[in-house]
């Protein structure tokens, strides 16, 4: 990234990350939509079933369109198998290695860690790392200099965001920190935000995932046959658009540096496949809010907000009609967001909590 | 030497529950437990300085509500990442349908 398609410093050693320390943004205060305590312990109780239940389904799949992609290949056939297979790898693994890194998908820890590092080996985030990067995303949701999880930066990179539904990126940098975290290396970045106690475990996932690619590698060249690559590594490439598609209703568009969830993320409606794989993320908003709600009980959760929330758009397809013209007018000028309407039952934007160099906001 | 505090009353703290509990510019999370124990802690996270008094308790944990860092309440465990450092626990007496704590 050049510093002439980038004037603003994302980066967590620049010097935006030193202007929001001096603004007070960082680990600041938030709004909250008001909750009975008894409302919230309800809505965060942690169960076992829901999330066994679409564990089973979500690995069972896996096997079903991976036996058959086997029976089918070398023909076309084995394509639409493939395609299945690579989503429910690519993607859906973005969901629950973010809902188990929050430790609410499951009530018992260790199944909660199981699935976070079978999600994490397949959505190429080393454990370690990403725990502690999505932990600040919360701290310091799309604050310029804080925030390690900003998807879409100011202007946006057409080129950047089209790869991004392939992968390419995403898995070329994995590897790179894979690489540096082999040797033993830890970068700068990282340790501006993982501490050191937990250096030891970046490297030992690394070199763990290193051994079982080279084993996959080895097995392909043993077999004479792409098969088992195409099993392990490269659907994080051609099955990872579903989870771009989502991820980036997130926060796509919307404000930077406010300290008001409701501005700076978005709750979508979407079909029942995708918030099966999405694990109800789309709730978003309600989850940047109250992170200690588990991903099943958001549509409840999002029933006792709606009041307080700006309304959600109705589709994916309504969220990008909303999002790409907003990231055109971005590459004329960065400073322009989507202030989302809040319904009259709703307390206003609380500008005080908020950057003060952004304009007065739609009650 | 002891300074006990007068802090809630039994019944401010539902079973499986924790309060908050403010006292000359300090915080504490007061506990009490499945089986009926109060214990107290310091009242904000040691990752970050969240109430834990508006977090989740799950049997002897209570779940911070920014991070979901975990801590054993009752000895002051913290029980993984985000949470590496110890929480300050405090003796706690129940008399007379008050809960004191020891804030020495």
């Amino acid at each position: 990234m050049s510093e002439a398609a980038h004037p603003r410093d994302y980066g967590l050693l620049g010097v935006e990350a030193e202007k929001a320390v001096a603004a007070g943004l960082k680990s600041a205060e938030w709004y909250h939509t008001e909750v009975s305590r008894k409302d919230l312990k309800e809505l965060m109780k942690r169960s076992n079933s829901p999330a066994i239940r679409d564990t089973i389904i979500w690995l069972g799949l896996m096997v079903v369109f991976a036996t058959g992609a086997w029976m089918m290949w070398p023909t076309w056939w084995s394509l639409p198998f493939l395609f299945a297979y690579g989503v429910l790898y690519g993607s859906a693994t973005d969901s629950r290695w973010h809902e188990c890194s929050h430790g609410t998908a499951f009530k018992t820890p260790w199944m909660n860690d199981a699935v976070y590092h079978i999600a994490c080996f397949m959505i190429m985030r080393n454990p370690t790392r990403w725990r502690w990067s999505h932990t600040r995303h919360h701290t310091d949701t799309i604050i310029i200099g804080l925030d390690p999880e900003i998807a879409v930066m100011r202007p946006p990179v057409a080129f950047k965001v089209g790869l991004a539904f392939v992968g390419i990126l995403d898995v070329i940098e994995a590897m790179k920190m894979m690489v540096i975290n082999v040797f033993g290396h830890i970068t700068a970045e990282e340790k501006s935000f993982i501490p050191e106690m937990e250096w030891p475990k970046v490297i030992l996932a690394a070199r763990i995932w290193f051994v079982v690619y080279a084993a996959t590698i080895a097995l392909a060249v043993y077999l004479g046959s792409w098969f088992p690559i195409l099993l392990v590594g490269t659907p994080r490439l051609y099955g990872a658009w579903h989870h771009v598609m989502t991820g980036l209703m997130q926060h796509g568009g919307l404000a930077e540096n406010v300290l008001d969830h409701r501005m700076n993320s978005r709750t979508v409606l979407i079909n029942p496949i995708s918030r099966f794989i999405y694990w109800n993320m789309n709730y978003h908003v309600e989850h940047h809010m109250f992170p200690m709600v588990p991903y099943h009980a958001l549509p409840r959760l999002h029933e006792l907000l709606k009041h307080d929330l700006p309304a959600p758009l109705q589709s994916v397809w309504a969220c990008y009609k909303e999002m790409l013209p907003a990231w055109w007018r971005q590459l004329c000028g960065e400073d322009y967001f989507i202030i989302p309407v809040l319904p009259a039952t709703a307390k206003p934007y609380r500008q005080d909590l908020n950057n003060p160099a952004l304009p007065a906001a739609a009650a | 030497m002891a300074n006990w505090i007068d802090a809630l009353g039994v019944e401010d703290v539902a079973n499986e529950d924790v309060s908050r509990f403010d006292h000359q510019g300090r915080t504490f999370a007061i506990y009490r437990s499945p089986d009926d124990k109060y214990y107290a802690t310091d009242g904000l996270c040691t990752h970050e300085k969240v109430h834990l008094a508006d977090g989740l308790v799950m049997d002897n944990i209570i779940e911070c509500p920014k991070h979901n860092g975990r801590f054993d309440y009752t000895n002051g465990k913290a029980m993984g990442a985000p949470v590496c450092i110890n929480i300050k626990t405090y003796p706690v007496k129940v008399e007379g349908g008050k809960v004191f704590i020891d804030i020495a």
